[in-house]
């Protein structure tokens, strides 16, 4: 599965790409919200450059396109199930053909904080038809390696109420309203997401890493699993101490 | 697979379809005019209006920014919030909703441009089967000739100068319209358009429209569509 080479489109080849092309490594961090993705990423990042490897980060709403609009439109809390979901496409399509097929042209590594695979979550997550997303956003490429960052609901509560101190709107499917108040929708929203998630362990080939553990734990596995497929030298130095600690 | 969800509301969907210049905008303007006259709640949804949506938008075209796909996403963004927040709502509540430009519009664009006819099709499904969808068939010189003739100059996307068709701005306008009309053509049958004249004179066009509303809705829309009673027939 690693090994998989040249990359893929799902479904729906995008018109004009030569797939030969694309020489670099393509890695999703997956997983539901305060799982520790972001965390995951930056640490992975630091220890790829430090290894010699040019990469490229990226994450849902940061398209030059789109992800303004997004921001702005969560903000009126009048964004419909549908409209969100098309519009979190639009904003992959947009990282898809201007960021990560030209850095993965460049032979780069490409690190993604949540995938498609999280935009159809949300969506299953609200009772929209799962292949209508999965058709929808069958152009994205099948990654190399996608890890699946699980943790029970319980836990990402606890991470929210130590971390942010409160609960996000739409992280509490709000928009819905899956319970009488933030704390009830937040918990029943996320087990949804997480049933969601669970349900493309097989089909998408996750590899899932039992997110309850420590940070560097979960580091520690994520290097061990990746250095496995990026090129020899890579597996030459070690992250120093410090460099953990900052990136933390 | 139906192409859209059915409609199983009080309300109804009439929509228009054409190439630029086939005067789909005056009827159908004319045409809820009329519904609004007959006492019918109207109401009216534009492609490409969603204020949720627009500032994306002309950003990506401002900038130049767009591709085939995003082009085609960014407008069923568009299409989905206006779907979601207005027609739906309206459409359940008994009214009229009429639309110009549907689903169909992205059917022939986008696909001219490039993108997946499944695909496209897909991503509208969604969306609420129209009661009734005029298309208005109309030549390409005839429809190139009432747009070039008086308005604006044209624009880098209506033109379809990102597919790079030719230098020449009104060439590339002329090669783009005719790859969307032969979409349209190809998907006449297909969706089921009623196929209006665009040729005729305005009025002959519009009473044809009329007829066919009158026929569609018919008895339907009196159980069901909001309407005002007529003149004279409160408390009779």
């Amino acid at each position: 599965m690693l090994k998989r080479q040249p990359l893929q489109f799902y479904s729906e080849p995008l018109p004009g790409v030569d797939l030969s092309e694309l020489q670099g490594k393509l890695i999703v961090i997956e997983g539901p919200d305060a799982v520790g993705r972001t965390t995951q990423v930056a640490l992975l990042r630091q220890w790829l450059e430090r290894e010699g490897h040019a990469v490229l980060d990226t994450g849902m709403a940061r398209s030059a396109l789109a992800g303004k609009g997004i921001k702005m439109a969560k903000e009126g809390n009048t964004l419909g199930p549908i409209t969100m979901t098309l519009f979190y496409t639009t904003d992959f399509a947009d990282r898809l053909e201007n960021e990560i097929m030209p850095a993965l042209r460049a032979g780069f590594v490409v690190l993604i904080d949540r995938y498609i695979y999280s935009i159809m979550a949300r969506a299953i997550a609200r009772n929209e038809d799962r292949r209508w997303i999965e058709q929808a956003a069958g152009f994205a490429l099948v990654p190399h390696a996608t890890y699946y960052l699980r943790a029970e609901v319980e836990t990402l509560v606890s991470r929210v109420v130590l971390g942010r101190g409160a609960f996000d709107f739409w992280e509490s499917g709000m928009d819905l309203r899956f319970g009488p108040d933030k704390y009830d929708s937040f918990i029943r929203y996320q087990a949804r997401l997480i049933r969601a998630l669970d349900s493309m362990v097989k089909p998408y080939e996750f590899t899932v890493i039992d997110a309850d553990q420590p940070v560097l734990r979960i580091f520690a596995e994520l290097r061990r699993r990746i250095s496995r497929f990026l090129p020899r030298d890579s597996r030459r130095r070690r992250p120093s101490r410090t460099a953990v600690k900052a990136a933390i | 697979m139906p192409l859209f969800k059915p409609n199983r509301y009080r309300g109804k969907l009439i929509v228009v379809e054409g190439i630029d210049g086939s005067g789909k905008s005056t009827q159908i303007s004319l045409l809820s005019h009329w519904l609004r006259s007959c006492g019918y709640a109207v109401a009216f949804s534009e492609w490409n209006s969603s204020p949720l949506v627009r500032q994306a938008t002309r950003r990506g075209k401002r900038k130049e920014m767009f591709t085939p796909t995003t082009f085609s996403l960014i407008h069923a963004t568009d299409f989905a919030d206006r779907m979601e927040s207005y027609i739906l709502p309206l459409v359940k509540s008994g009214a009229i909703v009429c639309a110009d430009r549907y689903a169909y519009t992205a059917f022939a664009r986008d696909v001219a441009r490039g993108v997946g006819r499944r695909w496209v099709r897909n991503l509208y499904r969604f969306a609420i089967h129209p009661n009734i969808a005029f298309y208005f068939r109309v030549p390409l010189d005839v429809a190139l000739g009432r747009i070039l003739g008086g308005r604006d100059a044209l624009k880098y996307y209506e033109a379809g100068m990102d597919l790079g068709l030719a230098r020449d701005v009104e060439e590339s306008f002329r090669i783009f319209q005719g790859r969307i009309l032969d979409e349209y053509e190809a998907m006449a049958q297909e969706v089921g358009f009623h196929i209006i004249d665009a040729s005729l004179p305005i009025e002959e066009q519009q009473r044809q429209m009329r007829e066919i509303v009158t026929r569609e809705l018919g008895a339907d829309a009196e159980n069901g569509v909001l309407r005002v009673p007529p003149e004279g027939a409160a408390g009779a």
